[in-house]
């Protein structure tokens, strides 16, 4: 079990003072402090205004193990920058000591054996104890929360996102922006906002019919904290119409619109705002892009992409947080902001793990009775694993592998396609998997695995479309993801290429032979954006499949070749 | 194309005529800049073209133009069959010379704006809209 000397290594995280950001703080500082248990939930309370981000929770609401990827790329001017980082290089540049904690934490080198010594991470009662603390430290702290709250649960799926609404409701945010909440439906999104004690926000989500601002989400709210007027505005998703499925929410319209987000900065500075924050989910690279587009700006508490950075990123005069997702991150942002304007900040990414910080009992009590009527279902096991299920990673991960198999087995494909979602926690080697494993990986509203015939070359097309929604140059380009996952096909993939010219060596794995552009294939897949998708859902396609395997067991997945990076 | 009332407004706002180009790829978007300009050399200055960077449906992209003492813009997609959308015309009483639209994009390619200014000079902006079939969202 993880001892306390390891653990408030981790606790103590940046507090890089204004201008002073930089590689290498991070634990130089954390090794200032005195190690003692007390430190994990204190922090030298600094300033006069303090923002606690929570972002991408995928409804989360127990503890579970969260593997960081292997391979993030950054393509272009992101090439070797945050959040692009991974593994020995990541804790090279944060000074962070192998197999401590944070390398557990933050990388994903050795995840079996870390989790194994450090346990699980998040749980929104683990969440509650820490958002507590800073409240008794600082009362009127603002707690906004990034989005993709509503999504990613067995009884988030069964109760339409009210799970996630009674808990979050519990922890008593100030503000929340969108994206996977609208993919519950535009009806259903518009009574759940309706009844929000707190502030629905997102500038960039418009009417579609009008194009102009939707009525139901407020560009910005304002908020007096510590004699400060703040003023928090929200960036939904810019890109949900593409990335998933418009028919869904047919009403709204989306896309980065910064003219409006500039717009959005002036009117609220005229108004007197001394601080700006931008609660955004544009994703880590678009929001670097934003905040070189427009001006004024203080914080962006940057959602999406799942990035969780010990320190934050400096783009000109904007402060660019990451706080992970799946409940396994909380970042605490005190700033000191005087004579209209901000004089400096203190950051401190704290990781909850779960074994460590307590539950908050009250809050504890709330998920419970969200999850009471659905503990038979959850609970049952399906199977056991032999190997490490994760998700992240640009290429695959192997809980697709066992997804693609389960597709191609039990819907009898050639090839299978798993979308490249970043979502989805950890299963050890050992461990068993249960049926709200199964869902925590595969739940959402859109669900069904078709089976379909597709040429080889408009599968070539659907590889370089998604190839370029993730390793266009331009982050304004980009929506995100991750890489479509491919069963059954193996691949080369050259990253430093245009649209049209990264895709080649296309193989059939079962034969060896070169797909053929004008030959017909079938295929299996799931999360197809299309209306009308048919087939039986994929939760229970890998249900059926892990039963017949009783105990899963991969081999490493080589398919893919990554040159160009 | 359905004609919204937004469209109607921004027309309402001065422009006239619709001109559709019977030409090909981005060749004939260079022969419609060369027939609207004369000729005359494009330069840069203060015209702002509005489009999304990703499309959300490529049927019907919302683009805006808005060039300050303009007496004429064209509007083109340049990767479409026929490049050419439509050619404003700003009457001396017209109190703005911007206008919006939505335009079918073929694929991803430059929708570019070429203004005509007041003093016979031309000025051009343009902005890469990508029609995508869609990728996964984090």
């Amino acid at each position: 079990m993880i001892s306390r000397r390891d653990f408030l290594q981790v606790g103590m995280a940046a507090s890089a003072l204004y201008g002073t950001s930089g590689f290498g703080n991070w634990a130089r500082l954390a090794a200032q402090q005195a190690l003692t248990q007390d430190q994990l939930l204190e922090f030298d309370t600094f300033g006069n205004v303090s923002l606690i981000h929570v972002t991408d929770i995928h409804a989360q609401l127990k503890p579970i193990y969260f593997r960081e990827p292997e391979i993030n790329l950054g393509i272009g001017d992101a090439n070797g920058q945050m959040p692009h980082v991974t593994g020995a290089d990541f804790r090279k540049a944060y000074g962070i000591e192998d197999g401590s904690p944070s390398a557990y934490a933050m990388t994903y080198n050795d995840f079996s054996s870390l989790a194994q010594a450090y346990g699980k991470v998040g749980g929104l009662d683990r969440v509650s104890t820490v958002i507590n603390s800073i409240r008794a430290a600082r009362p009127d702290a603002l707690l906004l929360d990034g989005g993709d709250t509503w999504h990613g649960s067995y009884t988030c799926f069964q109760t339409e996102g009210q799970d996630m609404v009674n808990v979050m409701n519990a922890l008593k945010p100030d503000a929340m922006t969108f994206h996977w909440e609208f993919t519950l439906g535009s009806e259903r999104v518009n009574e759940l906002v309706e009844s929000l004690p707190y502030a629905a926000l997102g500038q960039n989500i418009f009417d579609a019919e009008w194009d102009e601002p939707a009525e139901l989400f407020k560009p910005y709210k304002f908020f007096e904290r510590g004699g400060v007027k703040v003023a928090v505005i929200g960036q939904a998703f810019p890109y949900m119409p593409i990335a998933n499925p418009r028919w869904m929410f047919p009403e709204y319209s989306f896309g980065i619109r910064d003219e409006n987000m500039q717009a959005m900065v002036d009117e609220v500075r005229s108004m007197g705002a001394e601080l700006v924050v931008a609660l955004s989910h544009n994703g880590f690279d678009v929001d670097k892009k934003m905040a070189t587009r427009v001006k004024g700006i203080d914080v962006i508490l940057s959602g999406h992409t799942h990035d969780a950075l010990p320190e934050p990123v400096q783009v000109e005069q904007t402060y660019i947080i990451a706080s992970g997702s799946n409940g396994k991150f909380v970042s605490r942002i005190d700033l000191d902001v005087r004579d209209g304007r901000m004089m400096g900040i203190k950051h401190k990414l704290i990781p909850i793990f779960s074994d460590v910080i307590a539950p908050d009992p009250v809050i504890t009590k709330v998920i419970d009775e969200q999850r009471a009527p659905y503990e038979a279902e959850l609970s049952e096991v399906i199977g056991k694993t032999d190997t490490l299920l994760y998700r992240r990673g640009n290429f695959n991960g192997s809980w697709d592998d066992l997804i693609c198999d389960a597709l191609i087995n039990e819907r009898e494909a050639d090839i299978a396609m798993s979308p490249g979602v970043r979502w989805g926690p950890s299963i050890l080697p050992g461990q068993e998997i249960t049926r709200e494993d199964i869902w925590n990986v595969t739940s959402m509203s859109y669900g069904e695995a078709y089976r379909t015939e597709m040429t080889g070359e408009f599968i070539h097309t659907i590889l370089e479309d998604v190839g370029d929604n993730l390793f266009n140059p331009d982050p304004y380009y980009q929506q995100g993801g991750d890489m479509v996952r491919i069963g059954g096909m193996g691949y080369k993939i050259d990253v430093s290429k245009p649209q049209g010219e990264r895709i080649s060596e296309m193989t059939l794995l079962k034969t060896g032979e070169a797909i053929d552009p004008s030959k017909t294939y079938v295929v299996a897949g799931w999360a197809s954006v299309n209306e009308g998708t048919e087939g039986p859902q994929i939760w229970d396609v890998v249900e059926n499949h892990i039963k017949k395997q009783g105990t899963v067991k991969l081999d490493p997945n080589n398919s893919v070749q990554v040159v160009g990076a | 194309m359905t004609f919204t009332r937004r469209d109607a407004l921004a027309l309402g706002l001065g422009a006239t005529a619709v001109a559709m180009l019977p030409m090909r790829a981005s060749a004939a978007a260079d022969e419609a800049i060369a027939a609207f300009t004369g000729g005359a050399e494009v330069g840069s200055g203060d015209i702002t073209l509005t489009a999304p960077e990703i499309a959300e449906n490529g049927n019907t992209v919302p683009v805006s133009v808005d060039a300050p003492g303009a007496a004429s813009i064209i509007l083109l997609a340049a990767g479409n069959p026929t490049p050419g959308v439509a050619t404003f015309n700003f009457g001396p009483a017209a109190g703005a010379q911007s206008a919006s639209t939505r335009i079918r994009l073929a694929g991803t390619q430059d929708v570019v704006a070429v203004a005509k200014m007041a003093d016979g000079s031309f000025i051009q902006a343009s902005s890469t809209v990508k029609v995508t079939i869609g990728g996964c969202g984090g």
